[in-house]
């Protein structure tokens, strides 16, 4: 088996064994969802018009509150270092690491989805495009996501400065996230957002493991 | 080859004090005669009548948001490629400075939106893309500092950087790509500006005020880091003697 493949299989046993990183992931996607018919009021055509809006925003927070884990543990207890020394380049390994990532968070957010779609009242045109707009943006998010968390790697107050880092970024991710459900249940088709979300996603799986495996470089140097 | 012999600290601040009383003259000079054109030559706009004048501060704050960030994002290339102290601290204090022609830019357009469009916020594709740069500048200055050893929080910072120039053609193309309230390109745009000669005299001249305004500011920020950076060297070099003598006496005592 493949560097890459074991790698993966490592942080995804690490993830199970450690329990609870989807578990929690998914909790907090659920919980959060649910505070806007408190906040908003629940009268289901409101619900209904920002259902959308209400699950892709929830979901991209759920994924961003995983990420300091991303890198964390490895750098702390030193793996991280032992990992760099490994014949398979460090850009792929970021690549195996965000797979894993995906795998345990995005995956299952992907999945909670229609249940909080149902909840939150969404049109029934809109599920295929939620689910599609999910599974092809959440990669997109965890690649990004990877350089951020790269990035602050042994900062001060690491958390917060990986949100301001990468919440900007997660903002086309969103619009068109957004858009492809909002054009769906329109009778638009969805498919030139979904298109676009797979152009981010084409771009930041070589670009984004490029970046953070240079910013892991200097956190180890 | 050439350019390495600026890329001396010395070197440069022996050539920043040369230039910064001139850049600095210019730059006034250009904003005064700049501010004047735009406030009393210029004539209004047919359509918008006297508010047409916050363009003069608007447009050239929003072309220097840009290029600042693409400035920064060079200066970063460059200081990851060949380590070049200098670029790092170029970097450095460039983002202050473009984050302020990015607020400014901000904050006027909000001042113009509400006198012609009726609203002081629009979420079109302009707005928030700049908005994001914004927020990419905020971001850079949170990571830059977030470090206790300062070296690795400018290299973070020239990755960010870098990452965050994907931003740059999206603003540029947001009024192409997506049918927005913010009007089109009317300078920088084949065949040639569709702006009247005598409202894009006082624009450029303008332009060219804070391109001077930003040199000015970069070599008075970049003269203050190396200063401080000499300072601390040699307050380091003070307390290691003290430090060395120290022990030395508590050993004989």
């Amino acid at each position: 088996m493949s560097g890459f493949g074991r790698l993966v299989q490592r942080d995804l046993r690490l993830a199970l064994r450690q329990g609870g990183d989807a578990a929690m992931v998914v909790g907090f996607f659920v919980l959060a969802a649910i505070l806007f018919p408190f906040g908003v009021g629940p009268e289901p055509e409101l619900l209904s018009r920002i259902a959308a809006g209400i699950v892709w925003v929830t979901a991209l927070l759920a994924a961003l509150l995983s990420l300091e884990r991303l890198f964390q543990a490895d750098w702390e207890d030193g793996s991280l270092e032992a990992l760099a020394l490994m014949p398979l380049p460090l850009e792929a390994q970021v690549l195996a690491k965000c797979l894993a990532h995906w795998l345990v968070t995005g995956l299952p957010l992907a999945a909670t989805a229609p249940l909080l779609a149902l909840l939150l009242q969404l049109d029934a045109a809109g599920y295929p495009a939620l689910l599609a707009s999910l599974l092809l943006g959440t990669p997109t998010l965890s690649l990004i996501g990877a350089v951020g968390a790269a990035l602050s790697l042994g900062a001060r107050r690491g958390g917060v400065l990986l949100s301001l880092l990468v919440l900007p970024l997660y903002i086309p991710v969103l619009i068109f996230g957004v858009g492809a459900i909002e054009a769906g249940i329109g009778g638009f088709g969805a498919g030139p957002h979904l298109l676009l979300l797979g152009a981010m996603l084409a771009g930041a799986l070589p670009l984004a493991p490029l970046a953070a495996a240079a910013a892991l470089r200097q956190a180890l140097e | 080859m050439t350019l390495h012999r600026f890329a001396n600290p010395a070197r440069f601040m022996r050539l920043s004090s040369a230039l910064l009383p001139w850049c600095g003259a210019a730059a006034a000079a250009f904003i005064a005669i700049g501010l004047y054109l735009a406030l009393f030559v210029a004539p209004p706009d047919y359509q918008q009548g006297e508010a047409v004048r916050i363009m003069y501060v608007h447009v050239p704050a929003a072309w220097m948001a840009s290029l600042v960030y693409a400035l920064m994002a060079l200066a970063s290339a460059v200081a990851l490629i060949w380590r070049h102290p200098l670029a790092d601290i170029a970097a450095l204090s460039a983002a202050p400075l473009g984050a302020g022609f990015t607020l400014l830019c901000l904050a006027t357009g909000s001042l113009w939106g509400e006198r012609m469009w009726g609203t002081w916020w629009v979420w079109d594709a302009r707005l928030t893309s700049v908005l994001v740069l914004f927020f990419l500048y905020l971001g850079y200055l949170a990571l830059v500092n977030a470090f206790d050893e300062p070296g690795r929080g400018a290299r973070a910072g020239a990755i960010l950087a870098l990452v965050g120039i994907v931003n740059l053609p999206i603003i540029k193309f947001s009024v192409d790509w997506w049918n927005t309230l913010h009007q089109p390109a009317s300078v920088f745009r084949l065949g040639g500006p569709t702006i009247d000669a005598s409202m894009l005299w006082p624009l450029l001249v303008m332009a060219l005020g804070f391109t001077l305004l930003f040199a000015t500011l970069l070599m008075i920020r970049m003269r203050t880091a190396l200063i401080e950076a000499k300072i601390r060297a040699l307050m380091l070099s003070e307390i290691e003697r003290h430090g060395a003598a120290a022990p030395r006496g508590a050993v004989t005592s």
